[in-house]
């Protein structure tokens, strides 16, 4: 017997608003509200700052369940759709995420290649020179250092900007609209604002590789153009995604991890006493399960009526998965809210699920080994220089992490 | 065990590679699955299996009465 008694529409006051907060001590853990609401059950209702009343889903196995559903759309466009904030009609997209297969996988699969497993191995040495530069400029320059400045944003934007093949040079520009477009509390003009600054200049960007074509992603992208597969002006707004994908993400789990890290010094030490690239890979597994710093939940609508778990959506309905709480179901991880870099944690679904899984999961995961199996090694005596309440968790933002992290050693 | 994988359904997350390399491979061009071993070794099931039930496309198809 399934239930199509919708209770939220019936008793709008009790219906909880999402996104929730933090508990203010607990700046690793999800809202508390989350886990009250998974214990109640898989999927409940909740309001948005529209008003409109999405599900929430928020059990492992119902989400990972839907997330791979095809009558589960990923195109912000469709009416339903769960959005964050307003949308801005003249806001140009960001690519294929917010879209349906066919045109999202012929779109997505133009730009795989360079993140392949073996493409992304053979780029480990580079990303560990990289690395090693960082932190011997740290260890010669002043301190206390703000690790994100010095180390946790230059990272993955030094690689990614190589893998793209957009100047470094350029990196206090992207990495400052970048953080606006993501920022939840921008209004949306300053959102698409910043947004026609990235896409004018990946377009300008995408007529110099049509000039003069390099070895880079983006060089790839106007042979695309050049053979009539690929409008510049798509080819750009792949340029803003992966730019912003490929830098924003790893940048947080760098300094959060470590802000972690430190927050849990016996796992710390675990992971700086061993040279065993198995335990490396499982703590990043472990941080990225426990982290989950994708906090704002992954959005989508309903294509078709679809029954699960005792309940029907129906078409034109909202989802929302908070992966972050996903990742702690105990159902599916032993004792998930502690930190365990041992623990086998590869199914959690901190990339997502379906065919929108994360592309650059294998650089992402390459670089968090890299730095991870370095920076505590390299300073084994890295400490906090502010105490964990004055730090400044990203709680505005739709990526998770710290805006500064002031260490010292 | 007999392994098939689904090269339309495949969204070259890469999983399968990174678990059971011996098993899994990518397409140079678009990094979709390429299948080296439709019968891998009995040591490989379990990896096998897991490459499967993390691919989020589900483009891996294990029949196990092979």
């Amino acid at each position: 017997m399934t239930s199509t008694v919708n209770s939220a529409a019936a008793s709008p006051a009790e219906t909880p608003e999402f996104p929730m907060a933090r508990a203010a001590k607990c700046p690793f853990d999800p809202p508390p509200a989350l886990r009250a609401l998974q214990q109640e059950g898989p999927l409940t209702r909740v309001r948005l700052w529209d008003g409109s009343t999405p599900w929430l889903v928020t059990r492992y196995v119902e989400q990972r369940t839907l997330l791979a559903d095809p009558r589960v759309s990923a195109d912000i466009t469709r009416p339903g759709y769960p959005s964050s904030a307003p949308i801005n009609p003249e806001q140009v997209g960001i690519g294929f995420i917010l879209m349906d297969d066919p045109e999202h996988a012929r779109l997505r699969r133009m730009v795989a290649a360079p993140f392949t497993i073996k493409r992304i191995q053979a780029m480990r040495p580079g990303v560990q020179r990289i690395v090693d530069e960082l932190i011997d400029q740290m260890l010669a320059g002043p301190k206390p250092v703000d690790l994100v400045e010095a180390f946790a944003l230059p990272v993955p934007s030094l690689v990614i900007c190589q893998l793209l093949g957009v100047p470094y040079a350029d990196h206090d520009f992207f990495q400052a609209n970048s953080k606006v477009m993501i920022n939840r509390e921008a209004t949306p003009e300053e959102r698409a604002a910043a947004s026609r600054n990235l896409h004018g200049y990946l377009d300008n960007l995408m007529g110099e590789k049509l000039r003069d074509p390099g070895a880079d992603l983006l060089s790839g992208l106007a042979e695309r153009i050049k053979a009539g597969e690929l409008t510049q002006r798509d080819a750009a707004s792949m340029g803003v995604l992966l730019l912003i994908a490929g830098h924003e993400t790893t940048a947080n789990m760098i300094a959060l991890g470590t802000l972690t890290l430190l927050e849990h010094p016996d796992q710390l030490a675990l992971l700086r006493d061993s040279d065993d690239p198995k335990l490396v890979a499982g703590a990043v597994e472990e941080l990225l399960r426990y982290l989950n710093i994708t906090h704002s939940g992954r959005r989508r609508v309903a294509l078709a009526d679809i029954e699960i778990a005792g309940q029907v959506i129906r078409a034109g309905e909202g989802l929302i998965f908070p992966n972050d709480i996903g990742n702690r179901d105990p159902e599916v991880f032993d004792d998930p809210d502690r930190l365990d870099i041992q623990r086998d944690a590869r199914r959690h679904v901190a990339f997502g699920f379906g065919v929108h899984q994360c592309l650059g999961q294998p650089l992402a995961r390459m670089e968090l080994q890299v730095v991870y199996s370095t920076l505590y090694r390299r300073i084994p005596t890295l400490r906090l220089a502010a105490e964990l309440d004055q730090i400044p968790f990203k709680h505005d933002a739709a990526v998770y992490g710290v805006y500064a992290l002031p260490v010292t050693w | 065990m007999k392994v098939s994988v689904d090269e339309a359904k495949c969204c070259g997350a890469g999983q399968c590679v990174l678990l059971a390399p011996e098993v899994f491979d990518q397409r140079e061009d678009d990094g979709i699955v390429v299948l080296l071993d439709e019968t891998p070794a009995e040591h490989l099931h379990d990896v096998v299996r897991e490459a499967a039930s993390v691919c989020p496309a589900a483009a891996i198809e294990l029949s196990e009465n092979a």
